[in-house]
């Protein structure tokens, strides 16, 4: 079998081509698009991101890539603000309409004594329900974060993390699918999680 | 507390090499840029800055090819700082697969940048690197181009005035590089870090002076920092990352671990 193709969607953001040359080093047949035909081809999609929720959802509007996003129906992951672009309301740049495609609103973390915002660094993955993207991603794996706004634990959350409270680190619902931190930085756990996206979760 | 502690190494990048020098002076080639960034990443480093230290001092922008070229080869995250200054200049680099940007001279010269990168790329991207040393009258103040000792200014503003300012316009992280402790291996500047940390809420780096384990240990345990960083003491192998995250372990910071 062919490998399986993968639409990176270019959405503007600063971190395609970190999230392109991880796809590269695990072998991936990655191709960084803005091509609705191109999107709807490809039996991966991904959605990256980097930056703030208004800019973020701008960009996606302006390229006409929301529609689209909503009749993937192969198998999609968000990557960091890609993983919030995907659900209901961000409270950022004071309140951003997203996609819509996973119910829940992303918030802000709040100040906590000794606790940074950003959240920044490697921080702990700790299981809440087994999934083909998450196989062999141990609690307790580090991976790397970056944000400021994160989502709160829900039904579709399956990894969390824990900093001024307990957020989603990988969340799902249905063939979309969202990691908060970056998989394209976080070495081993990075590169597992991607390989997983490309070659173990079924449409 | 879950987050880890980093360890940061630090590569000085003079004309495409990297470099290292004594206290900001006598800069000795210390290997390609790409091989020794997979060194640092294989063995467990958990971020990597670039100082393109001659950049500021020769008014010239980064070079991106070489970044290009480290996006390539790790899967840990990088900064790069040298030269930085404008919202094209970092795009130029975080487009070519840097994480952050780290903005030093530039920012003491027009401070409005850090406000235009951070709305442009979110403060997750910008790093304020501030070079401090402590005056005659005891106040931390910042100097800038400090590349070059020929060119080095020693300015008005107090370390902790402009740590507090740069926040306000949209820092996300601070490197506080404590110059009188730089390369001489004696040491973190712990009060210093101390001072600083009360009044920064974003994640604090601290840099100039690590030698030993116990200069990592003591900056994490007395001053709070996020990070260190930290480069003669990895390049000359005295130290390797390996070794110092297994005994940060074992003093109790939370570190992590392969």
């Amino acid at each position: 079998m062919a490998r399986p193709t993968v639409a990176l969607v270019d959405s503007g953001g600063t971190n395609i081509a970190s999230v392109s040359y991880a796809l590269e080093r695990i072998g991936a047949d990655a191709r960084l698009t803005n091509n609705p035909a191109d999107i709807r081809a490809a039996d991966r999609v991904i959605l990256p991101g980097v930056g703030a929720a208004g800019a973020g959802m701008a960009r996606l509007r302006e390229a006409g890539l929301v529609e689209v996003l909503h009749e993937v129906e192969q198998p999609l992951l968000g990557v960091c603000l890609g993983m919030q672009l995907l659900f209901a309301h961000s409270a950022e740049d004071g309140g951003t309409e997203c996609l819509g495609l996973l119910p829940g609103r992303v918030v802000p973390i709040p100040p906590a004594p000794g606790l940074r915002v950003p959240h920044m660094g490697w921080n702990t993955l700790t299981n809440l329900h087994a999934d083909p993207l998450t196989e062999g991603l141990a609690d307790g794996e580090r991976a790397y974060f970056v944000h400021s706004f994160a989502v709160p634990v829900t039904a579709h959350t399956l990894q969390t993390t824990e900093h001024s409270g307990t957020w989603s680190a990988v969340v799902r619902s249905g063939n979309r699918w969202g990691a908060q931190f970056h998989p394209e930085r976080s070495a081993r756990a990075g590169a597992r999680l991607l390989t997983n996206f490309i070659l173990e979760v079924s449409p | 507390m879950t987050l880890a502690r980093r360890i940061i190494a630090c590569l000085d990048v003079k004309d495409g090499r990297v470099v290292k020098g004594t206290r900001f002076r006598d800069h000795q080639d210390m290997g390609d840029i790409t091989e020794l960034a997979a060194r640092y990443s294989a063995q467990g480093v958990d971020e990597l800055v670039f100082y393109d230290i001659t950049a500021s001092p020769q008014g010239r922008r980064v070079d991106v090819d070489w970044i290009d070229r480290v996006a390539r080869e790790i899967d840990i995250p990088f900064c790069v700082a040298g030269g930085i200054s404008s919202v094209q200049d970092a795009r130029a680099v975080l487009v070519a697969g840097a994480d952050k940007v780290s903005v030093n001279t530039p920012a003491t010269r027009r401070p409005e940048l850090v406000g235009e990168l951070a709305r442009e790329f979110g403060t997750q991207c910008v790093v304020v690197g501030v070079d401090s040393l402590r005056d005659e009258d005891g106040q931390w103040r910042i100097r800038q181009l400090t590349g070059d000792p020929e060119a080095t200014r020693a300015l008005d503003t107090t370390t902790l005035a402009w740590v507090e300012r740069v926040q306000e316009l949209g820092a996300g992280e601070i490197v506080l590089n404590a110059m009188g402790s730089d390369g001489v291996r004696q040491g973190y500047d712990v009060e210093q870090l101390r001072a600083v940390r009360q009044v920064c809420g974003v994640p604090l780096i601290a840099s100039g002076g690590a030698g030993t384990v116990q200069h990592f240990i003591d900056v994490f345990t007395e001053a709070d920092v996020d990070g260190a960083l930290a480069a003669g003491v990895f390049h000359s192998g005295d130290l390797t990352i390996g070794d110092l995250k297994g005994a940060l372990h074992r003093a109790g910071v939370e570190v992590r671990l392969d």
